[in-house]
């Protein structure tokens, strides 16, 4: 796991790190190699061609996990993106310990993943439209959301604000991250604060939901777009199958919390293709006049 | 004492409370002259009432020294106590003149989340608690204090009502957690959260929020933004249940690793207190909240209209950025000297 690269190797956009580095894609025991079994359709497909077509299945169109890097290279103009909010690090506040220190775990991410912690943001433009992007990153202990992840959303928030901006977050996260406990959740707080402020000055918000998002990410800004777009085949939800599934053992419908699910729930405004993603933030962007 | 729920750390205490009752039904028996003897207890009144008197003071003095050392885990145990006082309870203790309002006027009424009109003190106030039932019928209709989201709804839209006539609100939280099941999932619980945590940022009115019991998570916080914030001294506040961490981080949830996630969650009082996440911890009677509901909900209720005195004080756009500033300010973090890598 940590293969001490050098940060800035792996920062970039086109690194060699791909989906299978990230952590449990269902049906992932594929090998690295060349071809991969598509978790979609279980063809074999070749693996640059995949990464090539937005880390999309050419075969189903099911969409891989991708890193925050990846992601944020997809949606903005070749060069453009400026990344903020960099220096801020994680801290063991609690003193956090089970069976591994919290501590030593985050090490152990920083030093696989080359990021300091499960957020990137920063200031880029979509097709021409300048907009504060910011994208969490599933790599990094489950996209959880801690001190650094909530303060670098809502400086995010802040600055497209304060510039007049639109807002693009792109989620995916397990939630609130348990190690840094009540100050993970007071994430929420501060996070939707600093969105309601956002709203009453005139700001948009485009919430973009990748799978999984789920917990307390959910239950604060990612539920909070004034338009939400989901991946296809995200799961999207608050509780988790497994835990509902335990905690009420209630059966559960198939698909359940997947985009489409939550589509046909009102929960979310549309489902977007990857490959469309970008043109649609530019015209939710060009209605929203800003 | 409920027979039916048992705190194994209080075991000290049941040993004296069988004794004390052994010797009380003794001073009876050797005041009327009735009763049986020479059963190994003190054949003399005054032996029997020293004794007594000994026993009630190793009693308390023994509660108190329990209760000052809770372990994390045991104040879980307490704060789940099933004769803890609930919402409702210190409603009808602490508020004169209650109206109750239900319903979120889109889907539905949630018993989980009591809302409704109240005095408290000197003040009005708007009253938003959980409330987990306190019978098997009540529990089932409330979900045991899981709220779904026409709970979160409702609450909201009482709040609002609030906020449009200048009245303060009292939150009071006590819930495991927001009901994870497939109709709440359905009905956006993960919304309704949302939403409240947003516009209760901007509601122009002071709000005052206490955990008096379980603060589980999402569904604690989505009704207890507030401009100040306290625990009652055995109540817990958390990210996650000890059992749910237990069970993801240690891969199985049993009483030892429970109660190490708890110990590690910093989930009491005043380990929130030390994190800056709440601002006062409210004392409990001697033996927890159980034992005295009525002094229980006097110093709930001092603590609050000290709160509102000091709140109604202000204009609404200074409380308003000083709600602001309190959440903006939590969390923990450093900031690197050296120029970070450029990522994207």
């Amino acid at each position: 796991m940590a293969n001490n690269r050098s940060m800035a190797s792996i920062t970039t956009a086109k690194a060699a790190r791909s989906w299978s580095d990230l952590r449990p894609e269902r049906r992932s025991q594929v090998p690295e190699g060349l071809w991969l079994r598509c978790p979609g359709c279980g063809q074999l497909i070749y693996r640059k061609q995949m990464e090539a077509n937005l880390h999309v299945c050419p075969e189903c169109g099911h969409h891989f996990r991708i890193q925050a890097g990846e992601r944020i290279h997809q949606l903005a103009d070749a060069g453009t993106f400026e990344a903020m909010f960099e220096d801020l690090r994680p801290k063991d506040p609690l003193a956090f310990e089970d069976l591994k220190p919290y501590a030593g775990r985050l090490k152990a991410e920083q030093d696989r993943t080359g990021r300091p912690d499960a957020v990137v943001a920063g200031v880029g433009f979509i097709k021409g439209r300048q907009a504060v992007l910011c994208s969490l990153d599933l790599g990094f202990m489950m996209g959880s959301m801690g001190s650094v992840v909530g303060e670098t959303v809502t400086r995010s928030i802040e600055l497209a604000t304060e510039r007049k901006l639109p807002l693009i977050v792109v989620s995916c996260s397990g939630g609130a991250r348990m190690q840094e406990s009540t100050l993970s959740l007071m994430q929420m707080a501060k996070t939707s604060a600093a969105l309601a402020r956002h709203d009453r000055a005139g700001g948009l918000f485009v919430s973009v939901l990748a799978d999984p998002t789920t917990g307390g990410v959910t239950a604060s800004f990612a539920m909070l777009g004034d338009v939400i777009l989901a991946e296809p085949g995200a799961l999207i939800g608050f509780a988790g199958p497994r835990v509902i599934r335990q905690t009420i053992r209630q059966e559960l419908p198939e698909g359940f919390q997947r985009s489409e699910f939550c589509l046909k729930h009102g929960l979310i405004d549309k489902i977007v293709h990857r490959a469309e993603l970008r043109n649609e933030l530019a015209r939710l962007i060009d209605y929203a006049g800003l | 004492m409920a027979t039916y729920y048992t705190l194994e750390f209080e075991q000290p205490l049941r040993t004296l409370e069988e004794e004390i009752a052994q010797l009380k039904s003794r001073v009876d028996a050797l005041t009327t002259g009735q009763g049986p003897t020479g059963t190994g207890l003190p054949e003399d009144l005054a032996q029997a009432e020293h004794a007594l008197a000994e026993r009630l003071s190793r009693h308390s003095q023994t509660m108190a020294e329990l209760y000052k050392q809770l372990s994390p885990w045991n104040t879980v145990r307490v704060a789940r106590h099933p004769s803890r006082p609930q919402g409702r309870d210190y409603i009808e203790l602490m508020l004169r003149d209650f109206t109750e309002l239900h319903g979120d006027r889109r889907s539905g009424e949630d018993p989980a989340i009591v809302t409704g009109f109240g005095r408290i003190g000197e003040f009005k106030c708007l009253v938003v608690a959980h409330h987990k039932g306190r019978n098997t019928q009540e529990k089932l209709r409330c979900h045991f204090g899981c709220p779904h989201p026409e709970g979160y709804r409702k609450a909201l839209h009482k709040m609002q009502l609030a906020a449009k006539f200048g009245v303060p609100i009292v939150t009071l939280v006590d819930t495991p957690g927001a009901f994870p099941g497939l109709e709440a999932e359905m009905r956006g619980q993960a919304e309704a959260i949302a939403f409240n945590l947003r516009e209760m940022s901007l509601l122009p009115v002071p709000i005052v929020s206490v955990v008096i019991g379980e603060g589980g998570s999402g569904g604690a916080l989505g009704i207890a933004v507030a401009d100040r914030v306290a625990m009652l001294q055995h109540a817990w506040y958390s990210v996650i249940s000890p059992e749910g961490c237990a069970a993801i981080l240690w891969k199985q949830a049993n009483e030892r690793t429970n109660s190490q996630a708890a110990t590690a969650l910093k989930l009491t009082a005043r380990d929130n207190l030390e994190l800056g996440v709440v601002d006062a911890v409210i004392d409990e009677p001697p033996g927890g909240a159980h034992r005295d509901k009525v002094l229980a909900a006097r110093n709930l209720e001092r603590w609050i209209v000290a709160q509102l005195e000091s709140l109604t004080q202000l204009e609404p756009a200074e409380l308003l950025e000083r709600r602001y500033q309190r959440y903006r300010g939590l969390g923990s973090f450093d900031l690197a000297k050296q120029e970070a890598p450029v990522p994207g």
